[in-house]
């Protein structure tokens, strides 16, 4: 019965590296290259995709997840044709729509109600069909009362759901979704979300690509995973994200410190690298919110050190401090380590489950005497996200507000009708 | 709109060779270049205090020192006619011709962020570039006319081949524009180069002076830049000077027919590699 949707045989996509760092090239490089150009071409390429294989249905609802870099955002652009693959073949029953795209080619100079047929001719739709969603559109959006002021006046809020609006309604055969949920504020994302399981109700077929382990969960119901530009699993989603977070796939969960990042002045003390270890103690960029996980610090002591404190700071992305804590704060533990002496050393402190919300946070670092010295101190020197697969109150498709979520105990009493009062039994 | 209803099947693979040109893509997005266009017409003229009398005083500025420095003082020989409406007849395609070409070449690279992030046939953003410069031509036409009134010039009966050569100046500058637009996402050196091709061009063109200057045996030489038989054309179409369309004309045709159909085939094979180098 039903058809297939999307068809990718063998898909392979290779960049030179170099043209995307470089960006573009003049004449004059061009030429002052010109006798070193054979051996740069034989070894500066990377696939960022290769081999892929895998047909979508109609009315399916797909997920691809995989880390930064793994080749997702490649898959996208190939299959929205915005690059062209280097090998293998892509077939594509119908529109496709991307969501990637949220206000490509606004103009702030232009009012709301132009920048909805522009950007709509854009995305591909007829003069006709914007004009027969253009109330509807701008309804979405919620912005009547500016719909003929220039968007530059807008605020980003509204700049952002006039995009959304326009995008959502483009209706097409194939929806392709990256990360726009991560933009917005809660209430705009829960739109979003709802706006997404519409199109997957009406029998469209939904490709999802996040870092979002919840939202898959929530709207796709098979799921691929994407590693180093292969495809490494098609599955269930609950087995897929399982997977994910299991194989240790989000090894980015570490920095190693160079040389040229550490001062002359943090001698004798060597930052090695910190680490993000989740329950199973392999080193991730995803930890679950209700498992514990682990941040490890490696580092040398060239000569002892007496008084030394090595502890962490954890941050959200704007910036807000959650907690800082040493690994001497205990006094037991500061009285046993009053000197350290020279030797390789790891401070490991767990985080308890339960404790942080999805999102994503920084944790700096810092090692010092207090009051006399700071050795060193990183203040970004590691991103990680906390996916909240399983914790309280996921029955709800929402984003809860907040940075700690906590498994809080609850009760509910019952109390015969018209008598309120307490102790009144 | 039934075929926009029904799904298409798409088929995605990698072009080899010469891309072929594939119009029906191009006709499938029509309404794009309308959108185009129509945006650089409205965002042109955003927060300036003139607004579209830019489109004229740019032609008519040029015209009054052409007049002073050239008419009057140098006294270049021009073809019978008052020198101001001899220059400003060459200025009109002129004008229309260099706009379009600095425009165009730029397109690509001035709409980055969308190359980069939703497909579309690419040809579409030099394209309404380059229709977007026609408006302008026509409000600075208005003046031509008045100019007409004042010097007591009645149109000639060979008003005809206007529209051909409107025509041929758009061709040449799309055709040069496809291949600097294509560079120019490589090689930003084009960005640079522009204002000097367009300084450049205008000299070995006839608009300060007439092409009857020009020695007889270097004739087929000078008649290889497209925008000499659009100007002479113009001449002759609106002031009746000069000779008709003639060898001339047709150099300047074949000229800019290649340079378009050479520029269309480089364009489609790079155009695969817009969204990664841009």
């Amino acid at each position: 019965m039903s058809k297939t949707a999307i068809r990718v045989d063998n898909l392979g996509k290779k960049y030179n590296i170099g043209l995307p760092v470089v960006k573009y090239q003049t004449l004059r490089d061009k030429i002052s290259e010109g006798f070193s150009r054979r051996e740069k071409i034989a070894d500066s390429y990377i696939w960022a995709l290769r081999n892929v294989s895998f047909e979508v249905n109609e009315g399916q609802a797909l997920g691809v997840i995989g880390r930064n870099g793994a080749g997702k955002s490649t898959l996208l652009k190939i299959l929205s044709r915005v690059t062209e693959p280097t090998e293998g073949v892509v077939e594509i029953r119908g529109r496709v729509g991307s969501l990637l795209e949220v206000g490509t080619g606004f103009h702030p100079e232009l009012t709301g109600r132009e920048n909805i047929f522009l950007n709509g001719a854009i995305l591909g739709m007829r003069r006709e069909e914007i004009q027969g969603k253009f109330d509807e559109i701008v309804d979405f959006a919620e912005v009547e009362k500016f719909i003929d002021t220039p968007v530059k006046r807008y605020s980003s809020g509204m700049y952002l759901r006039l995009a959304f609006a326009v995008a959502a309604h483009l209706e097409p055969e194939i929806l392709v979704v990256d990360e726009v949920l991560a933009v917005g504020d809660a209430e705009f994302q829960k739109k979003c979300l709802g706006k997404m399981s519409d199109v997957a109700q009406q029998g469209r077929t939904v490709l999802f690509v996040s870092h979002n382990m919840s939202a898959v969960l929530r709207l796709t119901n098979e799921t691929l995973v994407i590693d180093h530009g292969q495809l490494l699993m098609r599955g269930p989603t609950q087995e897929a994200v399982d997977f994910y977070l299991s194989q240790g796939l989000t090894q980015e969960g570490q920095k190693i410190w160079r040389e040229d990042e550490i001062a002359e002045a943090a001698k004798p003390f060597k930052p090695v690298a910190i680490r993000v270890l989740d329950k199973q103690g392999v080193v991730a960029d995803t930890v679950r919110s209700i498992e514990p996980f682990t941040i490890e610090i490696e580092y040398e002591l060239q000569k002892p050190l007496k008084g030394l404190r090595v502890g962490i700071y954890l941050l959200t992305t704007r910036g807000e401090y959650i907690f800082t804590s040493f690994d001497t704060d205990d006094v037991e533990q500061y009285e046993a380590n009053t000197v350290r002496p020279a030797g390789r050393y790891f401070s490991r402190c767990e985080i308890p489950a339960n404790l942080l919300n999805e999102g994503r946070y920084v944790i700096g670092m810092n090692a010092s005497t207090y009051l006399i010295k700071r050795y060193f101190q990183d203040d970004q020197a590691l991103l990680f996200n906390v996916d909240p697969a399983g914790a309280p109150g996921m029955q709800w498709v929402e984003t809860r507000l907040g940075t700690v979520r906590p498994a809080l105990k609850w009760k509910i009493e019952s109390y015969e009708s018209g008598d309120m009062q307490h102790g009144k039994k | 709109m039934s075929s926009m209803n029904e799904p298409r099947t798409i088929v995605i693979k990698p072009s080899t060779g010469w891309a072929a040109l594939n119009l029906k893509d191009l006709w499938n997005y029509r309404e794009l270049i309308y959108f185009f266009t129509w945006r650089d017409l409205k965002v042109r003229y955003k927060q300036t205090l003139l607004g579209a009398s830019w489109a004229i005083l740019q032609p008519v500025l040029t015209m009054v020192v052409f007049s002073v420095f050239f008419g009057g003082l140098a006294k270049v020989p021009s073809d019978g006619v008052p020198y101001p409406i001899f220059s400003y007849t060459a200025l009109l395609p002129w004008t229309l011709f260099s706009k379009a070409l600095q425009d165009a070449s730029r397109s690509l690279v001035s709409s980055a962020n969308i190359i980069s992030k939703v497909y579309f046939p690419r040809l579409i953003l030099p394209l309404s570039s380059t229709l977007a410069g026609l408006v302008d031509f026509l409000i600075a036409f208005t003046v031509l006319l008045l100019m007409m009134v004042f010097y007591g010039i009645h149109p000639t009966a060979n008003l005809w081949l206007l529209p051909l050569l409107i025509l041929l100046a758009l061709v040449t500058a799309i055709g040069v524009s496809l291949w600097l637009s294509a560079l120019n996402v490589m090689y930003r050196d084009v960005g640079h180069m522009l204002p000097f091709l367009s300084q450049f061009w205008m000299y070995i063109t006839p608009i300060a002076y007439s092409s009857s200057i020009v020695p007889e045996k270097w004739r087929f030489i000078y008649a290889l830049n497209p925008m000499t038989g659009v100007v002479e054309g113009f001449r002759w179409s609106l002031l009746g000077t000069g000779e008709g369309p003639g060898i001339t004309l047709l150099i300047s045709s074949c000229i800019a027919v290649l340079i378009t159909i050479s520029g269309l085939f480089y364009f489609r094979r790079m155009e695969r590699k817009f969204a990664d180098l841009v």
